[in-house]
């Protein structure tokens, strides 16, 4: 039954093969069989958001999902928004509106702003503090997510850092 | 905090996902579909199965249906596909637009699905409130055959439907709604995104000024959502006023059975199924005249 299950991930537009079973979370196999431990994993059951990395164009929860379930997809994740150790702009307008202390929640955060943006260009303000209420913060108490968000939101609906997170 | 073990299947048609169920449902094979609701219930060990055929994979069955009556749902069909009213016509996309961002968080509607949503049969979900209020129906796909079933004939209790373990939920289908309809949504929670303590969907036409064919459903109240045909009653043939729909409010708190927890006595809920159907009756004044909306 947990017998291991041999696919391939498809993460940032690398290839990864991975054994696993098929209760290996896409949460667990990012941090553990790809070694991608920017996703991070707090409630295991959908509330927190820390997981949230972007499949298909689609923000989402890595714990809700098996691992399984991801093979033939396109998986995103925080390690996919730098390029050659410069930040994408929502990353340094996160450093610049102080919008992270501890820094936990912070890959969810960003995956989700920008799977949203990607998804849904035309995000209204009052739709993004909804969308913002997705994640848990113990920290910042979100208004500097929300300044951050707000300083980068005509280049996040360019779409530009998630068309270099993509494979060419 | 991790799922039991289990196997997984991944059909490729919804007939080989029946096949699949009907040999492997008595050893507790379950259908995958959103996974927002079995999954964390598998992680928090309430739940196990031991395969899961996981949907998914299914070509064909994400996109919403119209024909010259209503609209079709199939399985693959997310929550968050409903954030546009174009996904239906007329005034049904406005109330499923409106609806669907009352169900959890964005990433949550990201994947989990309509007929997700109808066979977990939580209290609180808003799919299956609009399910009863707008007089849905259910098909089911088995190897014996397909058959439809009434939204008022489709709970058992709470989180029970009629739906036997080796039937799939392959559409729900809602009727269009005419252009005049007047129609309000009001949902009640602790902290947005959580789950309905209480909600109401009502909706009714004016025939000269006078209520025709109302709809009063309460969700999240009972242990599932249903239409309360006496506070409709109250409202046929009278004119819209704050007295008619107080007094309808009033019935349908007295109708209603109301479920209690730790956190929220029976009399909570009560209470409160009069304050949402009061706002939601309210809201449908409001309704923006919708023709010039349907695209
Ligand atoms: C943090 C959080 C908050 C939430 N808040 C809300 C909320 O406010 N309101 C709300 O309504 N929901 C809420 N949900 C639940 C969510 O809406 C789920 O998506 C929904 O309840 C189930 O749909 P699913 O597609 O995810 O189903 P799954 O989780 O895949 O399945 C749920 C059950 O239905 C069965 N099933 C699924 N599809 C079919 C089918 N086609 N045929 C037969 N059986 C099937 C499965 O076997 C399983 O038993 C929340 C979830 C989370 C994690
Ligand atoms: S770890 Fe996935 S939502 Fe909390
Ligand atoms: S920065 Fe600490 S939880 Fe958000």
């Amino acid at each position: 039954m947990s017998e291991k299950i041999e696919f391939s991930l498809k993460v940032n537009g690398t290839d990864f093969s991975i054994a696993c079973p098929p209760r290996k979370t896409l949460a667990d196999a990012l941090r553990e069989d790809c070694r991608l431990t920017g996703t991070h994993v707090g409630c295991e059951h959908g509330v927190c958001g820390a997981c949230t990395v972007v499949v298909d164009g689609r923000a989402v929860r890595a714990c809700l999902m098996f691992a399984v379930q991801a093979q033939g997809s396109e998986v995103r994740t925080v390690e996919g928004l730098a390029q050659n150790d410069v930040l994408s702009p929502l990353q340094q307008a996160f450093i610049d509106n102080h919008a992270l202390q501890c820094g936990f929640c912070t890959p969810g955060f960003l995956m989700l702003i920008n799977g949203a943006f990607e998804r849904d260009p035309d995000i209204c303000e009052d739709e993004l503090t909804e969308l913002l209420s997705s994640n848990l913060c113990r920290c910042t108490g979100y208004r500097n997510i929300a300044r951050a968000v707000l300083q980068v939101a005509d280049k996040l609906k360019a779409r530009s850092e998630l068309a270099v997170g993509k494979p060419s | 905090m991790k799922a039991a073990p289990f196997d997984y299947f991944r059909p490729a048609s919804l007939q080989e996902a029946a096949e699949r169920l009907s040999v492997n449902s008595d050893d507790g094979a379950m259908i995958l579909a959103g996974g927002q609701s079995l999954v964390p219930m598998m992680a928090l060990r309430v739940a196990y199965a031991s395969e899961l055929i996981d949907l998914n994979a299914i070509k064909g069955i994400d996109t919403v249906s119209r024909s010259e009556r209503g609209i079709a749902i199939p399985p693959l069909v997310r929550h968050a596909d409903f954030h546009s009213s174009d996904v239906a016509p007329g005034p049904l996309g406005h109330v499923l637009a409106t609806v669907s961002r009352h169900i959890a968080h964005y990433p949550i509607r990201q994947r989990g699905t309509f007929c997700g949503s109808l066979a977990h049969a939580d209290p609180s979900s808003e799919w299956c409130l609009i399910a009863a209020a707008l007089d849905a129906e259910i098909e089911l796909l088995s190897v014996s055959g397909r058959r439809r079933i009434k939204a008022k004939d489709w709970w058992a209790g709470v989180m029970e439907t009629v739906r036997e373990p080796e039937e799939i939920i392959v559409a729900v289908h809602l009727p269009l709604l005419p252009d005049d309809i007047q129609w309000g949504f009001y949902e009640f929670n602790r902290r947005a995104g959580d789950f309905a303590l209480g909600m109401a969907f009502c909706c009714y036409r004016l025939t000269e000024g006078l209520i025709t064919k109302p709809h009063v459903a309460l969700g999240g109240i009972e242990e599932y959502p249903r239409r309360i045909p006496e506070a409709e009653a109250v409202l046929e043939g009278a004119t819209p006023s704050a007295e008619v729909f107080g007094e309808a409010a009033r019935t349908a708190s007295k109708a209603v059975n109301p479920l209690e927890d730790p956190a929220t006595p029976a009399a909570y809920r009560r209470d409160l199924s009069a304050t949402v159907v009061r706002r939601a009756l309210t809201s449908a004044t409001q309704t923006k005249s919708s023709p010039a909306l349907s695209a």
